[in-house]
């Protein structure tokens, strides 16, 4: 490693001091300018931030739809659709929204992902101006509205599908060996060991990108405890950590992994560059547990699985634990919020409403999405797969609890090092009981 | 070469640059270095997630550096990462350097050949080195980079990948500087090839030696591509060499003012050891090798 790497290296630091220095600076900048307001969207434009993956495509057709629409002419506003690729997204929006070129519409995965924007000031209180207007207060699932605010206040309206995490299993592995979807732990115990006699991985687990891991800890300590368990942990009480079920959770994932449960090397296959779906759809793994966009996923990569052979039940209960089979985790939806700071307060409202059209839903059902709707259900006929459409729906709708995925719903400073102890518990570099303590520590 | 030819030029002043010129050099240094290392200084004192003020906070972010468990073992990583990139990478460089140096079409050719790998992205020989070692569809069918071990050994050898062929190419240079009289006089006095290589090839190259090892002394410190996109610090934490937690703290968990911390003390720490490094081996009085010729 030489001068590239240290000249490289070194750039990366002066990069990254530079980047701080000059956010500094155009904060600063900001500052002064106070009162000159806007955020960098003259003439009635307003921008747009949204995560430009292929799901994007509704977003772009509501914007057009908004644009040619009565609302902006009244309004005298206009929405630009920044599409902001890849990853990095959440990194992209911190630095823009410290910045004079601040978005006024963002998208978001509300919870933890906007609580700095709110404790900022940064974001427009959407409880009273729903509450007023009918087609945003009955348009949308109730919990998924819920889902996306703070301390009860509403900061974001559902821009996107549900994508609640589902047991998705192989059928053609399971009717090989005459299995039966698991609805109890000691049922999925049971085929865990058939399983590994026939050679086959049970579970498919994209563990280097972690978060397929923390799913595992959701389920187990929603089914163990109940959902009120994270529910104080998410509310900072970082003592709920140590709420029994959390360790009973990380005991019973470590069974699972001693047991051979994830296979050999699931540590260093990701889910992200299509390792643990290719590793499930061509049968070496017999189940995945995953969002509901593993649909998709395998639509794209293996359209003839996903066809024929892709299957999916709910996590099974744990015996003797306080959670119901019926309580859901993942993301109950995107959100689009507004920057407190934007030049046309009405202009960006109107365009959230068209969220809760029917023609915005159409489009998410026609993208295989499950809009968090209230006139979803009539529309899903038209999916292309009605039938897993229909079971996420009504899993969604009847959920007595949906939480919020963990690393969405607490602040980044404590996401970041809870998935580092996650993986770590994982790899099996500390124990349950070393997990339990370690997360205690985080705040 | 004598003193007065090297650039100083004579004391008469004719032809000597003003001043002046140095402007152009001087102003970006200091703005795109000196000034965002006093910023990133400043920012260390601070509390700061990247939107509104940063808020002053004393030292709090350095006694928390300094408390943290994850520095302690940061910094073993790094300096055995360090250690062994060194190790791996001079022996073979110095070898195929030497060797390079030498004449002969085909040496030429495979010298521009083994030259190849640096001029590639790092995120590329990353992501390709990532695909070949995956453990369901690579080429090796073991968990490489599931263990503790073999994540690290991934990381230097990747590194060395990458980076061999430009330290090969300052040693050809060093090697192709030494003058041909000393070989013909060991031939004279009966010294066969590993004589001369041990008594003659080795010490001419200090200097050269010297260079190259700073060069990848300050570049492992600062190594991160490599690392990101291979392990990501894991297994658990194993390989998360200091580069990367400043990463964490700042891009992942928006501490801005703990990763400042990370980033000064990286800086202080890689100024001080290559300053330690220049010193030691003498580089910096810049004795020449070819005294009493």
């Amino acid at each position: 490693m030489e001068s590239q790497t240290s000249n490289g290296g070194r750039t990366f630091s002066r990069r990254w001091v530079l980047g701080a220095g000059a956010t500094t600076l155009l904060t600063t900048g900001l500052s002064a300018c106070g009162s000159s307001g806007g955020s960098g969207s003259g003439g009635g434009t307003l921008t747009a931030f949204v995560y430009g993956d292929d799901a994007v495509k509704v977003q772009t057709k509501s914007v057009d739809r908004f644009n040619a629409s009565a609302a902006a002419e009244r309004t005298k506003g206009r929405i630009k659709l920044e599409k902001v690729p890849g990853a990095d997204y959440p990194a992209k929006l911190r630095t823009a929204m410290g910045s004079p070129n601040a978005p006024d519409v963002f998208f978001n995965w509300g919870g933890g992902s906007i609580k700095a924007y709110e404790e900022a000031g940064q974001l427009v209180d959407l409880t009273d101006t729903v509450a007023s207007d009918p087609v945003l207060k009955d348009g949308f699932l109730p919990s998924v509205l819920a889902a996306g605010g703070l301390n009860g206040r509403t900061y974001g309206i559902p821009m996107r599908g549900m994508q609640p995490v589902i047991l998705f299993y192989n059928k053609a592995v399971f009717a090989e060996h005459e299995l039966r979807p698991p609805t109890t732990w000691d049922q999925l115990l049971d085929l865990n060991s058939r399983l590994k006699k026939a050679g086959i991985t049970p579970f498919a687990l994209g563990g280097a990108d972690i978060w397929p891991e923390l799913m595992w800890l959701e389920y187990l300590v929603d089914r163990i405890g109940g959902p009120e368990v994270f529910e104080r942990i998410k509310n900072g009480d970082a003592a709920g950590w140590g709420d029994p079920a959390v360790l009973k959770a990380a005991e019973t994932v470590k069974q699972l992994i001693d047991d051979g449960a994830f296979g050999k090397g699931f540590s260093s296959v990701a889910y992200t560059n299509g390792g643990a779906p290719a590793v499930f759809a061509k049968g070496k793994a017999a189940m995945h547990l995953m969002g509901s966009w593993e649909y998709s996923t395998q639509l794209g990569k293996f359209p003839d699985f996903a066809r024929k052979n892709l299957g999916w039940f709910a996590f099974p209960r744990v015996e003797g634990g306080a959670g119901d089979i019926r309580n859901v985790v993942g993301n109950p939806t995107n959100y689009w919020s507004l920057n407190a700071r934007t030049s046309n307060r009405d202009a960006a409202i109107a365009f959230l409403r068209d969220c809760a059209s029917e023609a915005y839903a159409k489009d998410l059902v026609a993208g295989g999405d499950i809009p968090a709707t209230s006139n979803a259900q009539k529309l899903l006929a038209a999916s292309p797969n009605p039938e897993f459409a229909t079971f996420q729906y009504q899993m969604v709708r009847q959920a007595p609890a949906f939480t919020l995925s963990w690393d969405q719903a607490v602040d980044p400073n404590v996401s970041t090092p809870m998935l580092t102890e996650i993986n770590k518990l994982f790899v099996g570099k500390s124990s349950p009981a070393q997990f339990v303590s370690a997360l205690k520590g985080l705040k | 070469m004598s003193p007065s030819a090297a650039g100083g030029g004579p004391p008469t002043g004719a032809g000597r640059p003003h001043t002046s010129w140095a402007l152009p050099g001087v102003l970006f240094f200091a703005f795109f270095a000196v000034a965002p290392m006093v910023l990133a200084l400043c920012l260390s004192f601070t509390e700061w997630n990247g939107l509104g003020d940063p808020e002053p906070v004393g030292l709090a972010n350095w006694r928390r550096l300094l408390g943290d468990d994850r520095l302690t073992q940061s910094l073993t990583v790094t300096v055995l990462l360090t250690v062994v990139s060194w190790v791996f990478q001079t022996v073979i460089s110095l070898l195929l350097g030497v060797w390079a140096a030498g004449r002969g079409r085909n040496r030429a050719i495979l010298s521009a050949v083994f030259f190849v790998p640096f001029l590639l992205s790092s995120t590329a020989i990353s992501l390709l080195f990532y695909a070949l070692l995956d453990p369901n569809f690579g080429i090796v069918h073991r968990d490489t980079l599931g263990s503790t071990s073999g994540a690290f050994l991934a990381i230097v050898f990747v590194g060395g990948w990458q980076f061999i062929p430009f330290h090969t190419l300052i040693y050809q240079g060093g090697a192709r500087q030494i003058p041909e009289v000393l070989y013909q006089a060991a031939a004279i006095d009966g010294a066969g090839r590993y004589r001369q290589f041990f008594s003659i090839t080795l010490p001419q190259l200090r200097n050269t030696a010297t260079t190259s090892g700073v060069l990848m002394v300050v570049g492992s410190l600062t190594y991160f591509e490599t690392v990101l996109i291979l392990t990501q610090g894991g297994p658990g934490t194993d390989t998360a060499i200091l580069p990367y937690l400043m990463y964490q703290a700042g891009f992942k968990s928006y501490d801005f003012g703990y990763a400042s911390a990370i980033a000064t003390f990286l800086v202080v720490a890689a100024t001080a050891l290559s300053l330690l490094l220049v010193r030691l081996s003498g580089f910096g009085a810049m004795r020449s090798t070819r005294e009493g010729m």
